[in-house]
């Protein structure tokens, strides 16, 4: 009886209720759409659209200038694959990315916890240790081409007064990599310092008291116990960002060694300018530029998954 | 199990001082709470004993042994946080097995991959297990010993935060305001919890709080600091009924006591309001202040009027704010049985007893009061 009662009521309710909802709801989806718009827009033109346009190009022949350009499939990545240079190029790349990631995030570790654990000059050693991602890069490379220079550069001139041999490090093959790496990690190492300067002040005092109480009481135990875990999601970001900033080395080497001496330290970016700029092989530097960018989207989906596995921290 | 002994226990930031000399022994197995209002210096104190804190002179002796210089994880005292301070990346069971691990393996067996390889680590990670498994069946824990800290309510993690406390068995327990993130309900809650805590450990129980009602309903004894000093020690019940000092009276008992300006004639007799109140002192003539507890004042009847200009029903209660002549605030005077409310506005005659008399001189000390003999009494009402 009640069921006979209900049901009139029951189909009635719902239908004036969903006329109501319906409408606003589609409002609703106008309205959104509309705000998405412009960043969906902008996105379509500044990143979809070029990068649709590279991947299109790495397969024609297209030369810069030329009027003409004809669909070659993946003959530019045949050649690609098959050319000395595309290896030594990737090798150095990714040497330099293992190279200059590590050492920048230790070394910008070790600063931040020096300098948080200090008392006095905080804010100058943040100063000093942050010039040099202020600094212009090519500038400072010509400076450090100066402090490299074989005959009165200031490091052999110091490795002299101490009677160890001189090395002409730009201009040797052995040294020149590394050079540019030392040099990387100087750059990187202020930014990354600054990060985890940040994350280490996030971190609650009284965390530390209780690893005090627990029994964790010398600076190992409280970094393993404490800061090295609640730094996990600021670590992520700063190797990712990195490794992300070392693959697009460029400004160094096209000032300092211009990928030589013979290709000892031709880099991806470097490879890609000369073929796309120097060459004008438009359609090969855009199949370097995929490459490239593979090795960058891999970074990237890294960190999302490592974020993603990050508890939240309440 | 130990007694803890405070001497003279001072320490200043910069230029304050924020403790000027604290004595305090805290005998093997008591529960005593540290009130006073916030700035008191009474979180300070409980981090000079804990260690985390050093003091500019004194002594603290931990078991009869001064442990001036000796680290806190040395000095086997559990700590619980106003914040919980649990380690937010480990699991419940992880943070419970801390102090245990901390003490039992050595840094070799600890390390992540290679400690697992060592013998020892097996044997002695099986017994924290047992015991960590322990503690928390006897805190309800079991079932959340794998989340994380983040996944809990503010009551779980408070009793993991207890867990941790017990589980490496100290010489006492150090709790700063653990209770003042929780809601009202969970704190009353908590607050039966942890005097259940302390009745089955029988441990040593060092409470810091700035609320007067955590520390009357737990503890053995209560220690009212402020401005940093030792203002009153003793059993609840004996410091809100006889206070040494009117900052004591005031911040103890909620709604506060009532302060009443008077003066203390050169016969010993005390007025108030322009009428004498049936105590005696024997004291000079002086102005002083006379303090009643609203639970002491008498509606209805009595020498004094006021007008009543709120009415706070609790349900249970009531208290009655009645504005008085010569009376910056209002008074405040408990009803017992709220069907019988005073109307808004009304006027209302109140008295008071003169055994709920609290006197207090003009510098706050207590003047010690008796009842004035009746004869006198009698006199007062001839002359009114």
């Amino acid at each position: 009886m009640s069921d006979a009662v209900l049901t009139p009521s029951a189909l009635a309710l719902p239908r004036p209720a969903a006329v109501l909802r319906r409408r606003p709801l589609r409002l609703r989806g106008g309205a959104a759409y509309a705000l998405v718009g412009p960043a969906v827009v902008l996105m379509l033109l500044m990143l979809i659209g070029p990068l649709c346009g590279v991947i299109a190009l790495s397969f024609t022949d297209y030369q810069l200038g030329a009027p003409s350009f004809a669909w070659i499939g993946l003959a530019n990545y045949q050649d690609m694959f098959a050319d000395k240079t595309f290896w030594i190029s990737l090798t150095n790349t990714l040497t330099y990315v293992v190279v200059v990631v590590p050492g920048s995030v230790v070394l910008g570790l070790g600063v931040a916890l020096l300098i948080q654990s200090g008392t006095g000059l905080r804010a100058f050693y943040r100063t000093v240790y942050f010039l040099p991602v202020m600094a212009t890069l090519i500038a400072m490379a010509i400076v450090w081409e100066f402090m490299l220079h074989p005959q009165f550069g200031l490091v052999n001139g110091l490795l002299r007064s101490v009677g160890l041999p001189a090395h002409g490090w730009l201009q040797e093959r052995d040294t020149a990599l590394l050079s540019l790496c030392v040099i990387g990690v100087w750059q990187a190492l202020g930014f990354n310092m600054v990060l985890f300067l940040a994350g280490l002040v996030s971190i609650p005092k009284a965390l530390y008291d209780a690893a005090e109480i627990d029994g964790a009481g010398g600076a190992w135990s409280q970094f393993r116990l404490v800061t090295w875990p609640l730094l996990g999601p600021v670590t992520v970001f700063v190797v990712v960002i990195t490794g992300i900033r070392s693959f697009q080395v460029f400004d160094t080497v096209h000032v300092l060694t211009k990928g030589g001496p013979s290709k000892a330290t031709e880099v991806l970016i470097h490879t890609m300018y000369m073929e796309g700029f120097e060459f004008f092989r438009s359609g090969y530097a855009a199949a370097l530029t995929v490459v490239f960018l593979v090795c960058v989207l891999a970074l990237t989906l890294v960190k999302a998954r490592l974020t993603a596995r990050q508890v939240h921290y309440a | 199990m130990a007694r803890i002994e405070l001497s003279a226990i001072r320490k200043s930031f910069d230029t304050t001082d924020v403790l000027r000399g604290v004595d305090l022994t805290i005998e093997d197995g008591e529960f005593v709470s540290l009130v006073g209002p916030s700035g008191c210096g009474k979180s300070t104190l409980l981090r000079i004993i804990a260690g985390l804190e050093q003091q500019g002179s004194g002594e603290v002796r931990i078991g009869g042994e001064p442990v001036d210089g000796v680290r806190p994880s040395q000095r086997n005292l559990a700590m619980v946080f106003q914040s919980y301070a649990l380690y937010p990346h480990l699991s419940v069971f992880d943070n419970i097995a801390v102090p245990l691990r901390m003490k039992r393996l050595t840094t070799l067996e600890r390390l992540p991959l290679l400690g697992r390889l060592l013998p020892n680590r097996y044997r002695v990670e099986r017994e924290i297990r047992q015991e960590v498994e322990h503690v928390a069946a006897q805190l309800e824990l079991s079932a959340f010993l794998g989340r994380k800290p983040g996944q809990l309510s503010g009551g779980q993690r408070q009793r993991v935060a207890v867990g941790r406390a017990i589980v490496r068995r100290p010489v006492a327990f150090l709790f700063d305001e653990p209770l003042s993130n929780l809601d009202a309900k969970l704190r009353v809650h908590m607050r039966a919890e942890i005097a259940q805590l302390h009745r089955r450990l029988q441990a040593t129980f060092i409470y810091v709080t700035h609320d007067q009602a955590e520390a009357m309903t737990m503890s053995g004894r209560i220690a009212v600091m402020i401005g940093g000093e030792l203002v009153q020690v003793g059993r609840p019940a004996e410091v809100y009924d006889n206070p040494r000092d009117i900052r004591v009276a005031e911040f103890v008992g909620s709604p506060k006591i009532n302060l009443l300006p008077g003066q203390i004639r050169s016969d010993g007799a005390v007025e108030t309001l322009g009428q004498r109140i049936g105590v005696a002192t024997k004291g000079i003539a002086q102005p002083c202040r006379v303090g009643v507890r609203p639970e002491r004042i008498q509606v209805g009847s009595g020498p004094f009027v006021g007008h009543v200009v709120h009415v706070e029903n609790m349900g249970a209660e009531a208290f009655v704010h009645l504005g008085v002549e010569g009376l910056a605030t209002p008074l405040l005077a408990r009803i017992g049985d709220v069907r019988e409310l005073p109307m808004l506005g009304s006027a209302l005659r109140f008295g008071f007893a003169p055994d709920a008399v609290r006197l207090f001189d003009a510098a706050g000390k207590r003047i010690e009061a008796h009842a004035a003999p009746a004869a006198v009494r009698t006199l007062e009402v001839a002359s009114v």
